[in-house]
């Protein structure tokens, strides 16, 4: 058994307490707990943190690169879902 | 700095086994005009083969620079002068063990697994830098290191942030961060050296003396004899040449050795005016490339030691990976 069977991990760190946790990086760990462990030493060596989860990399599913726009169309053409769609008249205030 | 999922997905799901010549062109015009645009390049979009290839050729390295470049600075950690620099140095030699694992997560999302990293820096496929291939002799080398090895590596890298392939970007705005404390421990190491008895001056001047022109040769060969650097620069891997950040660093450099009170061991270097620049004296490639080559005075003994690292701790690894065995039910971690 070697190295290479430790599966990848994916590390977020919470900075502080009011944000989320925020994609930190990757690591190789046996299990969990490992995973955590290596995550603090590994990404929070200087108070960059106050929570961590690792979560297995294959158990991710992310959207595929080549459907990127096709994907994300149907956000595109919807203007009036942005408040600067509206037009408003002068000295008309708390809108 | 690896992102989610890149792991997961071969190349041919992400792009497809059945490409033709024309879908090629097409993901190549794309890739282009990413490049073009400033954007960045993430692991699952197409990219040129040979632009995969450079990129995990230079993380690669890079990664097992960081690795090996523990070992000298290792070597004065039982003999630090006080708990204070002990304390420091442990937390540098830490900290590259730490650049070094970002930058191995960002070679592998380009698809090299990192047993294969490893394996190639064991058998010598895949080279570390030069600059790890001289001994460090005295206490001040450990500050000589500081002020001018991370020095050099920093000119270096603040480009590198801004580099075309997203996760090294990544792990090079982490690594620049932290190499500043390398930096300026180094350079307070010596200015209490330089400050101190006759003897501790002069071991300081020593050091500067020894670690100059190997800094100077951390920026690679020649512009014109920098065999990747055109293409590199083209790819918006690289964004200033050898030769340019080689002045750069010079040219920051020289009032850091005044402020020290410590002389570099260049008789040619002087202020150009005309220029606006240093000039300075002409480098012995000769030696780097001896170095580089094999030749230099601790390149046997750094991969030996390495060698010997990653044997020992087999039993460790095989331990921690046996328990996860026995222990997946609880933790519901899948085994790759």
């Amino acid at each position: 058994m070697t190295n290479t069977d430790w599966p990848l991990w994916e590390v977020f760190v919470r900075s502080r307490r009011g944000l989320s946790h925020t994609h930190a990086g990757s690591l190789h760990a046996p299990d969990a707990e490992l995973a955590l462990r290596n995550a603090r030493d590994l990404y929070t060596r200087r108070g960059e943190g106050v929570s961590i989860w690792v979560v297995p990399s294959s158990s991710i599913t992310a959207s595929s690169p080549d459907e990127k726009d096709p994907f994300f169309e149907p956000s595109a053409d919807k203007p009036y879902r942005h408040p600067t769609f509206y037009e408003i008249p002068e000295g008309v205030k708390h809108l | 700095m690896a992102t989610a999922a890149a792991h997961q997905t071969t190349r041919t799901q992400a792009y497809g086994a059945q490409d033709t010549a024309v879908d090629t062109v097409a993901y190549e015009r794309r890739f282009d005009a990413a490049v073009a645009a400033d954007e960045r390049i993430e692991p699952r979009d197409w990219m040129p083969d040979a632009y995969r290839a450079t990129l995990v050729r230079q993380i690669a390295q890079h990664a097992h620079s960081e690795i090996i470049g523990m070992q000298p600075e290792a070597n004065w950690i039982t003999r630090a002068p006080s708990l204070r620099r002990k304390a420091i140095l442990m937390a540098k030699v830490q900290d590259e063990a730490g650049h070094g694992l970002y930058l191995y997560s960002a070679a592998e999302t380009l698809g090299t697994g990192r047993d294969e990293l490893l394996d190639k820096l064991h058998s010598g496929r895949q080279k570390y830098s030069s600059i790890f291939n001289y001994p460090t002799l005295t206490w001040a080398d450990v500050g000589a290191i500081g002020w001018l090895v991370d020095g050099a590596a920093i000119t270096n890298q603040v480009p590198l942030c801004r580099c075309s392939y997203g996760p090294y970007a990544r792990a090079m705005v982490r690594i620049c961060k932290e190499e500043s404390f390398h930096q300026r421990q180094g350079y307070e190491l010596l200015l209490a050296l330089s400050r101190g008895t006759p003897e501790q001056h002069a071991m300081a001047q020593d050091a500067v003396d020894r670690w100059w022109w190997p800094s100077l040769m951390m920026f690679g060969p020649p512009d014109d004899e920098s065999a990747h650097s055109a293409q590199s620069m083209a790819w918006k891997i690289k964004r200033h040449s050898n030769d340019e950040l080689r002045q750069r660093f010079v040219d920051i450099c020289v009032p850091q050795a005044e402020s020290l009170g410590l002389a570099l061991p260049d008789p040619d270097l002087r202020w150009n005016e005309e220029r606006g620049q240093h000039d300075f004296g002409p480098i012995d490639w000769t030696e780097f490339r001896e170095v580089l080559k094999g030749n230099g005075p601790c390149n046997e003994q750094r991969i030996t030691q390495r060698r010997r690292a990653h044997d020992e701790g087999a039993w460790v690894r095989e331990a921690a990976a046996a328990y996860a065995d026995k222990h997946t039910g609880e933790t519901g971690a899948t085994r790759a």
